[in-house]
């Protein structure tokens, strides 16, 4: 393991030192006091692991291909922009745009998040991203989305505090929700609807709970214990018939 | 169900002395306007279907049919066309967006057709571009504010640059929108002389990674098929934001195109509608562009110049200005006549403005605020041929990007059906018994024949006005004079009526 100093550190700077570090063979950097960098973690491919104190800018992990990232602070916005594998793990709250056009990995927050989260999320053949929220989520979560899964724990919220704001899932045309508490009928997009858990549903439920767990602590049984909504569209081709022939 | 007041747009014409009941014409019609009468043991035609894409009468050995417009007249009114009224009977049967390809076909002015070139008479000699070298080279991407120079090397390191050897590149087309075979056409007609081709936001074919060095990857609001590897692959990234022919909206390839090869490129499952929303939903200024702009930077370590696509719409000189200034590298604009294989009709031919005003404008703009260097200039939407990509260099231009003269080269007949998925000549479809029609390596001679003839015809051009480096004539308005313009025109397009 090696150790970078980010304290009075440009973002191109930390970025090249972290490929670098990366680049000559070292599989895990811990970077101290972070502080607004972007872009760390933007299109590295790889396995290795970066740990992050502090809290990183906007865009980290955009474009990222295979790394285990762990921030341990907030993290900001359009935190895996168009990831395409690996593995995120904040420890607090992160910004909006969450994963936009994310095809793989998983991230975990352990807190809640901003807008437009899961936007644009795809699937594709074996890659199925997820992102499990352990708070609550803004407006537009999941808007357009196309695959993969989307979960939103709602843990520590008071009594009657809302878990996701409107337009929850508009244009949604692929993928799940998961969402642990009442969604209010108008928040939904014209595009889903809330159904029933399937057995398969509660396994994977199981799984991302299960792992939220053991990152962030809690009781799996007692985090279950409460229902979850599925939310699924209604339609894959939701603008399947819009149009005629000139 | 009641009777469709849709009426043929086509009359097919038969010789039936000349037919000799080949049925080719059968074969070749994907719209199945030809049919094989069994009983009459004749050759037919459901002229409703046909869309003159002239496929049956270009592969008719006989020459025995004609296309003509159907000749059937709405009582004269030039207020209620014919074209208006069928456009509100169609939408009257199916409560849908009229959804048309190509670009837009109204007859708005064309300036191109109002700007005259200059040449040397007497004093100033001509150049022979037959027997003195011309400079058509280009580099597209952010020059440096000076030039410092120390023990004859340069000091400053010079930003990413595209280097082209005739300024034009083939626009962006998607992989879903058009057939494989008419990409590799175009990647290797690119190759063969020196230029680029855009791989649009549909991701990039596996076997079109070895024209990487000629390629740009686009990134839009739906991120097909954009990941490392790709990034990596291309010679420059470009961020679109918007298209000419349908300013402020989105795309939609729908599932029928989404086949296992599409689906693999886009990496979205088979079948599966493609969704590029109207905006980039992490857009909504342009320190979010610069994000975006950067993002794309650091994946690729600054190695690759980064381009921003945008639809030539009002106030183009301020948002160009903003483009350049959050980072950008190139500035893509797209007049209003700019193609697309799918746009709705009424976006199409009422969105936008004209490439040449919106060229001179930003142009104009960007040597004011004293930031032209720091962005190269590449316009579209309807170049037509060569003397249009002089009149574009001469107005500011520092490049232009082709796409239906690209597509007409390999054998579009611009019947605007691109939407369809029917096109039988192998261009916009991705149906695999039509694909096949083309064929790339042809294609991709044809394709390149059309950049050495132009280039042949610039330097022509350029020797006449005697220019002969093409960067002395970029920016040079003098070259220029309007006929038939308004002073205002004038005034926008930086030059002078002819005669003065």
């Amino acid at each position: 393991m090696s150790l970078l100093e980010a304290k009075g550190v440009y973002y191109k700077a930390l970025n090249e030192q972290i490929r670098a570090q990366f680049a000559s063979g070292i599989s895990e950097v811990r970077v101290k006091h972070v502080n607004g960098q972007r872009y760390v973690g933007d299109g590295i491919r790889g396995r290795q692991r970066l740990i992050l104190e502090g809290t990183p800018g906007n865009d980290m992990a955009a474009y990222m291909d295979g790394l285990e990232l762990i921030v341990e602070g907030n993290a900001q916005d359009a935190m895996a922009n168009t990831m395409n594998e690996g593995k995120i793990v904040v420890h607090g709250h992160a910004g909006d745009t969450v994963g936009y056009a994310m095809r793989g990995g998983e991230i975990y927050i352990r807190d809640h998040v901003g807008y437009r989260v899961g936007i644009h999320m795809k699937e594709y053949m074996d890659k199925i991203p997820a992102i499990i929220i352990g708070g609550k989520g803004g407006e537009f979560f999941g808007e357009y989305m196309a695959g993969g899964v989307l979960m939103l724990l709602g843990l520590g919220l008071e009594e009657g505090e809302p878990i996701v704001g409107s337009y929850c899932g508009t244009g949604m045309h692929g993928g799940v929700m998961y969402i642990r508490g009442e969604v209010e009928e108008y928040k939904l997009g014209k595009e889903v609807k809330i159904v029933e858990l399937t057995p398969e549903d509660e396994e994977k439920i199981r799984y991302y709970v299960g792992e939220y767990v053991r990152y962030f602590g809690g009781d799996v049984n007692e985090i279950l214990a409460k229902p979850f909504n599925k939310l699924i569209p209604y339609n894959k081709r939701p603008y399947g018939n819009l149009y005629c022939n000139w | 169900m009641t009777i469709s007041m849709s009426t043929p747009d086509f009359l097919i014409e038969r010789d039936r002395d000349r037919c000799i009941k080949c049925q080719v014409c059968v074969r070749q019609c994907a719209n199945e306007a030809h049919f094989w009468d069994e009983e009459e043991q004749k050759v037919k035609a459901n002229d409703a279907l046909c869309v003159n894409c002239h496929r049956c009468v270009t592969y008719c050995p006989t020459h025995a049919l004609t296309i003509r417009k159907y000749p059937l007249e709405f009582r004269e009114n030039a207020n209620w066309t014919a074209s208006t009224i069928k456009a509100i009977y169609r939408q009257a049967e199916t409560g849908g967006i009229l959804l048309t390809g190509m670009g837009n076909d109204r007859p708005y002015p064309i300036f191109w057709d109002h700007l005259l070139l200059n040449a040397s008479q007497v004093t100033n000699p001509s150049i022979d571009p037959l027997r003195e070298p011309m400079e058509l080279k280009t580099f597209l991407g952010r020059k440096p504010d000076q030039l410092k120079v120390e023990d004859g090397h340069l000091v400053e390191k010079i930003p990413p640059q595209l280097e082209l050897e005739v300024p034009i590149m083939f626009s962006a087309m998607s992989y879903g929108s058009i057939s494989l075979n008419a990409i590799k056409s175009l990647a290797a007609a690119a190759e063969r002389v020196g230029i680029m081709y855009n791989t649009g936001e549909g991701g990039l074919h596996k076997d079109l990674y070895k024209y990487g060095k000629n390629t740009i990857v686009q990134v839009a609001s739906g991120r097909f098929g954009v990941h490392p590897e790709y990034l990596q692959a291309g010679a420059a990234i470009e961020i679109k934001i918007g298209q000419g022919a349908k300013p402020g909206i989105g795309g939609h390839l729908p599932g029928e195109k989404v086949g296992l090869e599409v689906s693999q490129t886009r990496m979205i499952p088979e079948g599966t509608d493609a969704i590029s929303p109207a905006p980039h939903h992490d857009i909504y200024s342009i320190e979010d562009l610069s994000q975006l702009i950067y993002s794309l930077k650091e994946a690729t370590q600054y190695q690759k110049p980064v381009s921003v696509k945008i639809a030539a719409v009002h106030n183009i000189a301020a948002i160009a200005s903003g483009i350049a200034r959050a980072g950008a590298d190139i500035i893509a604009i797209d007049g209003f006549r700019g193609g697309t294989g799918a746009a709705p009709l009424r976006t199409r031919d009422n969105v936008g403005i004209p490439i040449e005003l919106a060229l001179a404008a930003v142009d104009s703009r960007l040597r004011e605020e004293g930031i032209r260097n720091q962005v190269s200039l590449v316009v579209g939407g309807s170049i037509r041929n060569s003397a249009d990509v002089v009149k574009a260099i001469a107005l500011g231009a520092d490049a232009v990007y082709i796409a239906t003269a690209a597509l007409v080269a390999i054998g579009c007949h611009l019947c605007q059906k691109c939407n369809t998925g029917k096109c039988n000549w192998g261009i916009a479809t991705q149906n695999p018994q039509l694909v096949k029609r083309l064929n790339p390596e042809i294609g991709a001679e044809r394709a390149a024949n059309l950049i050495m003839a132009w280039e042949h015809e610039i330097k022509e051009l350029l020797g006449g006005m005697g220019i002969n480096a093409v960067e002395s004539l970029r920016g040079n308005r003098l070259m220029l004079r309007g006929v038939g313009l308004s002073d205002r025109e004038l005034n926008i397009l930086g030059v002078l009526p002819a005669g003065e």
